[in-house]
């Protein structure tokens, strides 16, 4: 039997296979390298970065739920100008596609982000975050409204020189409204889902657990409202859809394919299991060959519904 | 310590054995983690397959017995320890490690102080063990006699051992910073030739690293935090501190645990 076609294509950019380290979750690759190879990924996402280092929030930042987790780390990172002296160079070696996650305070900064990561050699895509639950200004105020989201993605376009992908808050009514805004104001593709908005309460000290209040949830919990966003959203727009939200395997992986999305992302997955990433795409392999299925790229958007 | 050695392996697990009051001693046959942990470092546990609950454990490494058994000590705290403490010999689990930056002794110490809260014990055990010099001195903070933790048997170093319980019910009555402070005031000769290595409760810490700073004796502490990954990727293990004089979050796992007691932010704790 031939082997299955694992490799897909987002705005242009080949990826070798359908699988690629979410933003948050893998920091700068090289936590993980030590591991396993990341150059069998098929791309990674970096910690978002600000133009300025951020510190991010107070601790407590991370509390376990039921199937799930609750963070609000607050993007901290170190920003642009250590990104690309201390980290991108490391980052150019891979043979795996590298997407660089920005986050800004004003539209400003995210096209002022954009235009210095312009003419950098070892990045492939820019993942636009407009939807971090856990700071006070930009992230996801930016995220839940049409029209701002649409005026980040132009500002992002227009000063970039890769292609853009946007990544949507499910914090929304209708995140199909996000996707079109995004969608015309010019970008790629469009990733989804960020974290849900979530928070939780010590009983002992009748306080919050988070010392941000509020964070974000992820995990296996949030799996089937993930999915749902992502098969109402690759039906309502044109550009491909990156889907995340609870992945831990492989058959995760498949059924966000199959309910629309052209690759996927793997998250809080990586915490649990710094090889989830690797035992997915071996796992969407077999079911390719076990099932006789050409290329992964034919199953995106199969739903029979 | 190269991010090459941290290795993710399914061990088996080669005992169990209660060592006090909701505290047990686990060994478990991983052989590649226990050819480089040093004391202080951690493993990060996933205490059984599935989804719940989600996200692995830290815990001290206790020591290392040969061949290749890495040892834990915990108490049941939550689910997590429970499930943990349910696990057979003969049962496999998943384990990470050796992660995070371990206690550097000082081998020019005449004396190393080791003071320990509770099941902050841990990492000492293993710290006592591996110290090279003769002269070590324990002092082992608990609860009541319940929660004692025999150190006896593992100190081969450590002629001299103070166990310290908060109800007198077992050795000296008070706190363990409370003979830390005697020793340090009472010695004025060896302070400088001294340093402490501590691990226990954020109270407990803080007044070592008062005393510390006191007595100018340099101070290691080894810190604890939530944390997801254990690898440096989650950014949610922070601890206020300091790092090159300006204020920064640190990161427990690969910061720390162990940390110069100088370099934390007390007064944010």
């Amino acid at each position: 039997m031939t082997e299955a076609d694992l490799g897909v294509e987002i705005a242009g950019v080949k990826l070798k296979n359908p699988v690629i380290a979410a933003s948050g979750t893998f920091g700068y690759g090289e936590e993980y390298a030590g591991l396993f190879d990341i150059n069998s990924l098929g791309g990674l996402v970096v910690k978002g970065i600000s133009l300025k280092p951020r510190q991010g929030n107070p601790p407590p930042r991370i509390v376990e739920t039921p199937c799930g987790m609750l963070n609000s780390i607050g993007l901290a990172n170190i920003g642009l100008d250590a990104f690309v002296k201390e980290k991108l160079p490391y980052l150019s070696g891979l043979s795996t596609a590298v997407i660089v996650n920005i986050y800004g305070h004003s539209i400003k900064e995210y096209a002022e982000l954009a235009g210095a990561l312009k003419g950098l050699s070892g990045i492939s895509l820019i993942e636009v975050n407009i939807s971090c639950p856990n700071v006070e200004c930009g992230g996801m105020a930016f995220g839940t409204d049409p029209d701002m989201s649409a005026r980040v993605t132009d500002a992002v376009v227009s000063r970039a020189d890769l292609p853009v992908i946007v990544k949507l808050s499910p914090n929304v009514t209708d995140i199909r409204a996000v996707a079109r805004a995004v969608e015309k104001a010019g970008a790629s593709a469009v990733s989804l889902i960020n974290t849900l908005t979530g928070m939780a309460v010590d009983l002992g000290r009748r306080s919050p657990v988070l010392g941000n209040v509020i964070g974000g949830l992820s995990g296996p919990a949030i799996k089937p409202v993930a999915l749902y966003m992502v098969y109402q959203t690759a039906k309502s727009i044109g550009i491909p859809v990156i889907g995340m939200g609870g992945i831990v395997n492989y058959r995760d992986a498949l059924e966000f394919i199959i309910a629309g999305a052209s690759a996927v992302q793997i998250g809080t997955a990586n915490f649990i299991n710094p090889r989830a990433a690797v035992e997915v795409i071996e796992g969407i392999r077999q079911y390719c060959e076990t099932n006789a299925i050409a290329r992964i790229s034919d199953l995106t958007g199969s739903i029979r519904a | 310590m190269s991010k090459a050695c941290v290795m993710d392996e399914n061990s088996e697990v080669v005992f169990q054995r209660k060592m006090a009051d909701g505290v047990f001693l686990m060994g478990i046959e991983s052989p590649g983690i226990a050819a480089t942990a040093i004391p202080g470092q951690f493993v990060m546990i996933r205490v059984r397959d599935g989804l719940d609950p989600l996200l692995r454990r830290p815990f001290s490494i206790c020591g290392i017995r040969e061949p290749g058994v890495v040892l834990v000590l915990y108490m049941l705290v939550g689910e997590g320890t429970q499930i943990l403490s349910r696990i057979l010999p003969g049962e496999r689990i998943s384990v990470l490690g050796p992660l995070g930056r371990g206690f550097k002794p000082d081998e020019k110490d005449s004396r190393a102080l080791l003071v320990s809260g509770g099941i902050g014990i841990a990492p000492l055990i293993f710290l006592a063990r591996r110290l090279r010099s003769g002269e070590a001195l324990f002092m082992a903070g608990f609860r009541s006699s319940r929660q004692v933790i025999q150190v006896r048997s593992a100190c081969l170093v450590c002629p001299e051992i103070y166990i310290v319980t908060e109800d007198g019910s077992e050795g000296e009555r008070g706190l363990v910073t409370d003979i830390l402070a005697e020793r340090l005031k009472g010695a004025a000769s060896e302070r400088g030739r001294s340093s402490i290595y501590a691990c226990g409760p954020v109270p407990m810490l803080k007044k070592v690293a008062s005393l510390s700073k006191e007595f100018g004796v340099p101070c290691q502490v080894s810190m604890e935090a939530h944390m997801a990954c254990g690898l440096g990727a989650c950014q949610g293990c922070a601890v206020p501190g300091k790092r090159a004089l300006a204020d920064a979050y640190l990161h427990v796992c690969k910061d720390g645990p162990v940390f110069p007691a100088g370099n934390i932010r007390w007064e944010s704790l």
